[in-house]
């Protein structure tokens, strides 16, 4: 036995929104339970640091609950593999630690989706939450032109967020028609909440332009981005920009479910009404269950957390406001749906897989994510088809497949299970 | 809709049916090819790519020499992507008893024309100075090469294409029949000959064949340039190779043009699962890092299985199947389909146009194996 | 007033305040990219929550080290791609 190694009745995987409030509901209803995460903090992309600046009274808040609710916290300790049933394998500051759990709840969240387009591999060309996550990492934005596009709520955000920071954000363009997204703010209408923060939204963002039905054609530059040329409608422009921050909307986090053998359902992992995947003892809650945002990720957390300890009923509880927010979480996939125009932005050079440097031009030459991975090495690099797979499915249609350990590329001997010494 | 009359049919497009279809269509005969899935996808995919010659047997030497030589000669043509680079190979000895093997393998290559050096201690490690210290030495065979299958598959296709053949895909063939082969859709594509490289798929359709199913893993790293030169195989890897028992690990790692590298490898029959084992990787994994102790830091980025096409005498099925005429075999190559494809090609051509081969081909007969199953 | 960290970027000293990344502080240093693609493209962040690896750098001899991921630690090494 490595020195890593430790067991726990329950183990979280993700310590974001859905995750803290899963751990914490099943360690106040008295499970020894461990929650573990591959940053530096809890928090997840949406927390990201608050346990250190304490910005967000919301996000402090559960870093309290967290601390004090006896969930051994395990920072900057990534799971990359599942040796055998009931234990996963984590790399924490160059040591192997084998977890052992008699429950998991998969709280692994989601990712930005990148759809490329001419130029967008340049430097300085970053996800919208992307670049948030550099300002709260260090990066000072003051005074720098930023262009936001893509499509979602994630946004607007942004652009608040980096308008506190003291860029100037110079436009945000999303790709859905103005019609989606007027339908979509009358049904805002109805969840109070979400009111006033949109209320607070359009407040901070007064004087930055909103477009509608409008998109990146081409970010331009030598050597970093220096301009982009957006399209809305009829009139097409250029923008001058220090960054361009941009994301279309989410992709669930689920290759640690699909390594688990959790069911996948059009993308998502498939869970009941406690939020438990097709393997008995294996939950999952937030967005690899389905992109559902923040208050959705905590309802679900509380679900899982409660289920997994046992207290049923305590979990059904939540069932009423899970089923609110799911509603308006469909409604938000379906405002801010792809439009086709999208898929007709790479041109033949435009670069695909950033890992292995494939173009549009040698992908369009296949019929299956399989021939061209094979005969391009598209989705073979480090991030083993995160980034360039949902753009090949929106660009092909086609599904990415199978996973492999492991998860996130570890030292060899972690992979074969601990260094020579460790395992004799 | 494509005509669907040939003169010769080949059943899988991996390396080996690929490379018959090449031979066959460039000696003017009309060849359709038919494929379940796509191009290279199954024992093609997951393989090494090592193009090595082999000197456990007369057999094996002649079959894989004759290869090797062809590959050589088919470099210069292949695109970029088929990634040929003549690494060569550093068979490597761990103590005195196996430079004994050394020398004697030199000795058997240089006498069969194969340059082949014999490397000391020091010399080793100035050809590979990541190999751990006190190694005895080891074997450099500089014509041995290695390739990215899937695109040299979809390069020879290509060839055979451009000589007028045809390629059915995807395609699933349920029976071959008398005068062709029956698909899954109920039609028949006719053919005077059919050549069954369907690889581990072979005994479904050619029933009391026997090739088995011997599952391999292998682990890639991230970049890495320089860290290996050579492709670097233990001696002990034969044992693996013709080990009967349920499952083995040997040294045998790759570079790759990118800079990764290719860690091998494992041998396990009656697997019938895909998944990853995670005891035989680790053993894998271990016994690289016995040879190259900074290994096990490099950073890997994905592990994965595959099947190899094996015989009960570890050499190929090459030729007419005794009770069929016009049913020819090409599979059972286990590890050395990417290597020997191209001479089995040539074998197989030799005998549709029954001409005299180069090598001597009554070893990968079909009928030197009494048939269980009339087929 | 918040701790300071003092790492070396391609061996220029850079100080930043605690909880910085290693891929902010390369930022901060004045280079556009953090790392050239296997073409020789130059390459900056893209995803900032470590799932799209071409932040990749080499940390204290390690290679391949996702600097966005990384905090900065006293005397850090930090080396990017030409």
């Amino acid at each position: 036995m490595s020195n890593g190694d430790r067991s726990f009745d329950l183990i979280v995987v993700g310590a974001g929104p859905a995750g803290i409030a899963a751990a914490c509901s099943a360690a106040e209803s008295g499970i020894h339970a461990a929650i573990v995460d591959n940053s530096a903090g809890p928090g997840g992309q949406i927390w990201r640091g608050e346990s250190r600046t304490q910005n967000n009274r919301e996000a402090a808040s559960w870093y309290r609950r967290l601390t004090t609710s006896g969930v051994d916290i395990l920072n900057a300790t990534e799971v990359f593999d599942r040796r055998e049933t009931g234990k996963i394998s984590a790399e924490s500051a160059n040591n192997l630690c084998q977890l052992s759990y008699k429950k998991l709840i998969i709280c692994t969240g989601a990712r930005e989706r990148f759809l490329p387009f001419p130029g967008w591999t340049l430097p300085n060309v970053i996800g919208a939450g992307g670049l948030q996550a550099l300002v709260k990492s260090g990066l000072a934005v003051s005074g720098k032109k930023i262009v936001i596009a893509g499509s979602g709520p994630l946004l607007l955000a942004v652009a608040a967020y980096l308008t506190e920071h003291g860029a100037d954000v110079r436009v945000i363009g999303e790709q859905a028609p103005w019609s989606r997204l007027a339908r979509f703010s009358f049904s805002v209408v109805f969840q109070g909440r979400k009111v006033l923060q949109s209320f607070q939204l359009r407040r901070q963002l007064s004087g930055i332009s909103y477009r509608a039905g409008c998109w990146v054609v081409e970010a331009e530059g030598n050597g970093r981005i220096e301009s982009v040329t957006l399209r809305s409608g009829a009139k097409i422009w250029k923008e001058p920009c220090d960054y361009l921050a941009c994301g279309f909307h989410l992709v669930p986090n689920t290759e640690l479910a699909a390594l688990l053998g959790c069911e996948l359902r059009a993308g998502f992992v498939r869970v009941n009404d406690f939020q438990e995947s097709s393997i008995a003892g294996i939950y999952c809650a937030g967005e690899p269950a389905g992109i559902g945002g923040l208050e959705l990720s905590l309802v679900e957390g509380h679900i899982a957390g409660y289920a997994a300890a046992g207290q049923r009923e305590k979990a059904q509880k939540y069932f009423g406001e899970r089923r609110r927010l799911r509603r308006f979480a469909d409604a938000l996939q379906r405002t801010f749906a792809l439009r086709n125009e999208l898929s007709t932005l790479p041109g033949s050079d435009t670069i695909v897989c950033r890992c292995e440097d494939v173009s549009f031009g040698r992908l369009r030459e296949y019929s299956s994510w399989r021939a061209a991975k094979l005969q391009t090495r598209c989705g073979m690099g480090p991030c083993q088809g995160r980034i360039c797979g949902p753009a090949v499915e929106f660009l092909f249609g086609w599904k990415t497949e199978s996973v492999r350990p492991p998860i996130f590329p570890v030292a060899a001997e972690m992979l074969a299970g601990g260094t020579g010494a460790e395992r004799n | 809709m494509k005509p669907r009359s040939y003169d010769v049919a080949i059943i899988g497009a991996g390396i080996v049916g690929a490379a018959c279809a090449e031979a066959c269509a460039s000696e003017g005969l009309r060849v359709g090819i038919v494929e379940a899935d796509i191009i290279g996808g199954g024992a093609t995919a997951a393989g090494m790519g090592h193009l090595v010659v082999m000197d456990d047997s007369e057999a094996q030497f002649s079959l894989t020499r004759y290869s090797q030589v062809l590959w050589q000669r088919l470099a210069a043509e292949l695109p970029s992507d088929a990634e040929y680079e003549s690494c060569g190979t550093i068979w490597v000895a761990a103590d005195a008893g196996e430079m004994d093997a050394v020398r004697r393998k030199r000795e058997y290559l240089q006498t069969r024309g194969v340059p082949a050096e014999v490397l000391d201690a020091k010399s080793l490690r100035e050809a590979e100075p990541n190999l751990r210290e006190g190694l005895a030495g080891g074997l450099l065979v500089p014509g041995d090469a290695v390739i990215y299958a899937p695109c040299a598959a979809r390069f020879l296709i290509e060839r055979a294409q451009s000589h007028g053949a045809q390629v059915h895909l995807p395609c699933v063939v349920t029976e071959i029949a008398a005068d062709g082969l029956r698909l899954n859709d109920g039609s028949l594509i006719v053919a005077r000959w059919i050549v069954n490289a369907a690889g581990t798929w072979s005994p479904e359709l050619t029933a009391g064949i026997e090739v088995k199913k011997r599952k391999g893993h292998l682990v890639i790293t991230d970049r890495y340039p320089g860290f290996v030169k050579h492709q670097l195989v233990e001696l002990g890897y034969l044992k693996s190779a013709h080990s009967m028992t349920a499952e083995s690990v040997a040294f045998n790692v790759q570079p790759r043009r990118t800079g990764q590298l290719l860690i091998g490898s494992s041998r396990q029959f009656e697997v019938g699962s895909k998944g990853i084992d995670a005891n035989i990787m680790s053993r894998m994994l271990a016994r690289a890092e016995e040879f190259l102790p900074g290994m096990g830091k490099l950073s890997t980025i994905r592990s994965w299985t595959g099947f190899r096409a094996a015989t009960p005498d570890k050499l190929p099925l090459i030729g007419p199947l005794p009770a069929r005429e016009n049913l020819f075999l090409a599979t059972g190559h286990e590890g050395l389909g990417i290597t020997t494809s191209l001479a089995t090609a040539r074998l197989v051509a030799d005998q549709l146009l029954q001409r005299a081969s180069e090598i001597p081909a009554e070893p990968y007969l079909p009928a030197r194996i009494p048939e269980r199953v009339h087929v | 007033m918040s701790k300071t960290v003092s790492v070396a970027v391609n061996g220029t000293r850079v100080t930043v305040t605690e909880g910085t990344t290693a891929l902010a502080a390369i930022l901060m240093s004045g280079r556009p990219f953090v790392r050239r693609s296997v073409k020789g493209e130059p390459r900056g962040a893209l995803c900032g929550m470590g799932v799209c690896f071409e932040c990749r750098v080499t940390i204290n001899g390690k290679r391949h080290s996702r600097s966005c991921m990384i905090l900065c630690g006293q005397e850090m090494d930090i080396r990017t791609d030409e």
